[in-house]
């Protein structure tokens, strides 16, 4: 563990905490801006992909990882997003106003979905926002004259007047401008106050009340925040596959999201980009391992689910903070060798008390 | 005529949601976690007894009560293994090591070769059959399932009110350390739990199968039984079972007099309801923390 | 609005609080002055914390009603909704620690400051100047409540692995950076063991001396009672026993009753000595 000695606020602040952040962040960096020229195209496709998960995980992660709000329905907002994204982009729209009018609106789909959860807690916000993400997804699927319904919706890709976006380069430096933006936007606001009040509602409701947090103020904010990200992502998203259809926001990619952030880690930034890895990444690892395994099991449609579902409960059962935690225990490991003590980051053990009266 | 009809059939598909609802909830009110794995259990034990049923052909009054035990060995099993190290967790790591456990379930039985991928039948010996009150049409399946469980119900009520393992598992269920200091072993009450949800689940499955016929995607009906744990209050198995036939009859209803599409999600827009209206649904009980 | 003579901070008359059909307070009234520390004490289940919560708005009363000398003015206190409650002066600490325990000790004192934040969404998004101002500003406010209480080297620990004793501490840091003129201290010193007791007394001592804080506070430790309370309220079952200073609440028989019982409730446990020497 690296020991930081601080002598001024500003380094408390700040967002590089010491010169190793700035050295391998300023590397990512560099290597994100020399992907195009360095790495083959197929790849710079997943890294796209890897990008717009990771601008909808950042929401995801804000709205459950820190504001301790569970949505079951997060596909919801990401179809918002995209079928707006798709409708506007084709009807001539350039597409800045487009991709602001996308979260914009799944900004608004989110505060009303939000409302039940000036109400109700746990589960039963999980039931409203699982609702509602039904409901969406039908009807995107039923409101055929905007959307297309169940045959689907080309989308154009993005342009501005005669501009337009269609190389995988350009299409790529996009995503990479707005995913460094949003998240330089949820790092700056999880230093300051409203963050901080987000993590106050996670971990007690009643003490945030107590200092003076308007709960269901911001509440709505981390719902409107999360969903506008899902919403500009599910805009990327659409002219990325370029043809919609509402089974893609079904529960399935609801539930795929709340994978990306638990296997990521909950609770961090780190979290939402390594599960957008996984989520990216896993498929392919299951294609190339069909080739080595017999073909009862290698062919089998149910491998995939098979496999996900198995990473899930080993992550849920060992490594509860998620790959970013285990990359923390791995580094502290290393910085600390040979101090490292096995318990240093033991969750305490709680007995199970009911909060139900009556 | 027409609306008893429907109601008919909703209450004889809200009866298969309350069962699973009912899984639900015992896990619920037992360990406060929730299980998005019933659906799936569900689906295990219709393949359960079909193997019992077609591939080894033993009869039907064999294979049901083999299947309920089987399932029953089998939640106690699951619940050893990878509910058990987890609990202490906060809710939301449960839940999505139940969502995981349900994907399990559904990848290995798809990946049985041949059987997995197919929609098969279930042969039950009361096939066919049809009830006729007037012009009223009951299949036989729907009789089986309301028969099934209005008894299931009355024993799980006799059981959680007069035996000691009903009145153990309610102590277990409010306060754990309590329960542990009064001698009540938690850990295997937990187990018990699980196994009579799944045991309930494959209830379910064998009275489903006959209707929806056997596949490896029966389990998503699981996600309807979820609104009707909501209407009645998570907390509640009255509830539950009440909620499941509120939540079949409005599909049942919405199906024949609304337009197309509602059908779906008439059971969420009823949960939304509910939970506007009366946030803790009709049986539930008040969640709040006292500081 | 009734008017208050200067001096009094709270008042509250005819209290009463029904939860079903317990009635966990009944009738009480109490007037709390400026700059003292009055005590509420009495046995378990008096009804203490919950007049707590009736000042803090976790609960709403029955009958009955608060006026606190607030910085606009006087205000009915059971007109406003709980999360006003800090921003108009009054902080409090839980019995059974309410702390935001996946945050360090500096992110909770930080959070306490939420009511004095001057910046909104936009400029915190893109941490502006003008955030980064409120930031240090913040952090240099909260420093004075750690150099107070003694927290310089649990800055930057997580609650969550804190020992309970600097827990409490931690809590009435929390409370005290929200500069409230109303401190609810809720049963500060259970658990603590006799050197954290002193502590506490002291420093409920500075609060109220140096920081000109006014203090309420439930207490069942007597001598921290005596040592630092000015005016004492007595409670049992809901009720009001006794009031005034802590020497007079202490010595009066309703009050020794209520903790000791009646000589009638204790004689029939006492043993019959003919038995025991035969």
């Amino acid at each position: 563990m690296r020991f930081l000695f601080k002598t001024d606020y500003n380094q408390d602040i700040k967002l590089a905490k010491h010169g190793g952040h700035v050295f391998w962040y300023g590397l990512l960096v560099l290597f994100l801006l020399a992907a195009p020229w360095v790495i083959q195209e197929y790849w710079l496709a997943q890294l796209t992909f890897v990008l717009i998960y990771a601008i909808v995980g950042l929401g995801l992660m804000l709205l459950a990882g820190f504001t301790g709000l569970f949505s079951l329905g997060h596909a919801a907002f990401l179809g918002v997003g995209a079928y707006t994204q798709a409708v506007m982009v084709n009807a001539g729209i350039p597409f800045p106003l487009a991709i602001a009018c996308a979260g914009l609106l799944s900004a608004a789909v989110g505060m009303v979905v939000g409302l039940p959860a000036l109400r109700v807690k746990g589960i039963y916000l999980g039931m409203a926002t699982l609702a509602f993400g039904f409901i969406v997804e039908e009807i995107l699927a039923r409101w055929e004259s905007v959307t297309g319904g169940n045959a689907g919706l080309m989308v154009n890709p993005p342009a501005i007047g005669s501009w337009s976006l269609d190389s995988t380069n350009e299409f790529y430096f996009l995503c990479l401008v707005i995913t460094i933006g949003a998240t330089l936007c949820i790092v700056n606001l999880m230093r300051s106050s409203t963050g901080r009040a987000f993590v106050a509602i996670r971990d007690s409701e009643i003490s945030a009340q107590s200092m003076g947090i308007h709960l269901a103020r911001y509440k709505t904010m981390s719902f409107g925040i999360s969903a506008a990200l899902a919403g500009i992502g599910g805009a990327l998203y659409a002219h990325k596959i370029q043809f919609l259809s509402p089974e893609q926001f079904s529960i399935i990619q609801s539930i795929d999201l709340l994978l990306m952030v638990v296997i990521g880690g909950l609770g961090s930034i780190h979290g939402a980009f390594l599960g957008a890895i996984f989520l990216i990444v896993m498929p392919q690892l299951i294609a190339i391992a069909k080739d080595y395994l017999p073909s009862a099991i290698g062919q089998a449609t149910g491998l995939q689910g098979t496999v996900y579902g198995l990473m899930l409960i080993l992550f849920v059962l060992f490594e509860p903070m998620g790959l970013y935690g285990r990359w923390l225990k791995i580094r502290t490991y290393f910085q600390l060798f040979p101090f490292y003590r096995k318990g240093m980051f033991k969750r305490q053990k709680s007995f199970q008390k009911s909060d139900r009266l009556k | 005529m027409q609306l008893l009809q429907l109601l008919i059939d909703g209450i004889s598909q809200g009866c298969i949601y309350g069962l699973i609802a009912l899984g639900f909830v015992l896990i619920y009110k037992a360990t406060e976690t929730v299980s998005f794995a019933q659906g799936d259990l569900m689906m295990v034990g219709a393949f359960m007894g079909l193997a019992l049923m077609a591939f080894m052909g033993l009869p039907y009054w064999v294979s049901v009560p083999a299947t309920i035990i089987g399932m029953g060995l089998f939640g106690g099993g699951l619940e050893r293994v990878v509910i058990r190290p987890i609990l202490g967790q906060p809710a939301f790591s449960i839940v999505m090591l139940t969502i995981g456990v349900g994907f399990v379930l559904r990848g290995v039985i798809t990946m049985i070769p041949d059987v997995g991928t197919d929609t098969h039948v279930l042969p039950v010996p009361y096939a066919g059959g049809v009830l006729r009150l007037g012009n009223l049409v009951i299949s036989a399946e729907q009789a089986m399932v309301i028969a099934t469980t209005a008894v299931l119900c009355g024993g799980l009520y006799a059981m959680f009110r007069y035996s000691k393992i009903g009145l153990a598992m309610q102590a277990a269920s409010q306060n754990q350390l309590a329960a542990y200091y009064m001698g009540i072993p938690v850990k295997r009450i937990n187990g018990l739990v699980w196994g009579l949800a799944a045991a309930v689940a494959a209830i379910a499955g064998l009275l489903l199968a006959p209707i929806t016929f056997v596949h490896a995607n029966m389990g998503f009906i699981g996600l309807k039984a979820f609104p009707a744990a909501v209407v009645g209050g998570f907390g509640s198995l009255p509830g539950a079972i009440v909620g499941g036939l509120i939540i079949g009859i409005v599909e049942s209803v919405a199906g024949f007099y609304l337009p197309e599409g509602f059908k779906d999600i008439a059971p969420y827009i009823v949960v939304l309801l509910m939970l506007v209206l009366k946030p803790n649904g009709l049986f539930g009980e008040k969640l709040r923390k006292k500081v | 609005m009734m008017t208050m003579s200067e001096n009094i901070l709270l008042s509250a008359k005819n209290l009463s609080v029904r939860f079903g059909g317990v009635l966990a307070v009944n009738n009480v009234s109490f007037d709390v002055k400026r700059g003292e520390v009055f005590t509420l004490i009495g046995p378990n289940g008096a009804g203490k914390t919950t007049v707590f919560n009736l000042i803090s708005r976790i609960y709403t009363p029955t009958t009955g009603s608060i006026d606190f000398a607030g910085p606009k003015g006087m205000l009915r206190l059971t007109d406003q909704p709980a999360h006003q409650i800090a921003s108009l002066g009054i902080a409090r600490t839980f019995q059974n620690i309410e702390l935001f325990e996946h945050a360090t000790v500096l992110q909770n004192l930080l959070i306490g400051r939420h009511t004095h934040r001057r910046t909104g969404l936009w400029s915190e998004m893109f941490f502006t100047g003008k955030t980064r101002a409120a930031e240090i500003e913040a952090r240099e406010k909260v420093e004075h409540v750690i150099e107070l209480l003694d927290l310089q080297h649990h800055r930057e620990s997580m609650v969550a692995g804190l020992p309970y004793g600097v827990r409490k501490v931690v809590e009435l840091a929390r409370a005290l950076c929200t500069e409230p003129q109303l401190l609810l201290l809720d049963e500060p010193s259970s658990g603590l063991n006799v050197e954290e007791t002193d502590d506490m007394a002291f420093w409920i001592t500075d609060i109220k001396n140096e920081l000109g804080i006014t203090v309420l506070m439930v207490e069942h430790d007597m001598s921290l009672v005596s040592k630092v309370s000015d005016r004492v309220l007595a409670m049992s079952m809901g009720e009001e026993l006794a009031s005034g200073t802590p020497a007079q609440v202490q010595a009066d028989p309703g009050v020794i009753e209520a903790y000791l019982g009646s000589v009638d409730d204790v004689s029939s446990l006492r043993r019959n000595n003919r038995k025991a020497t035969a």
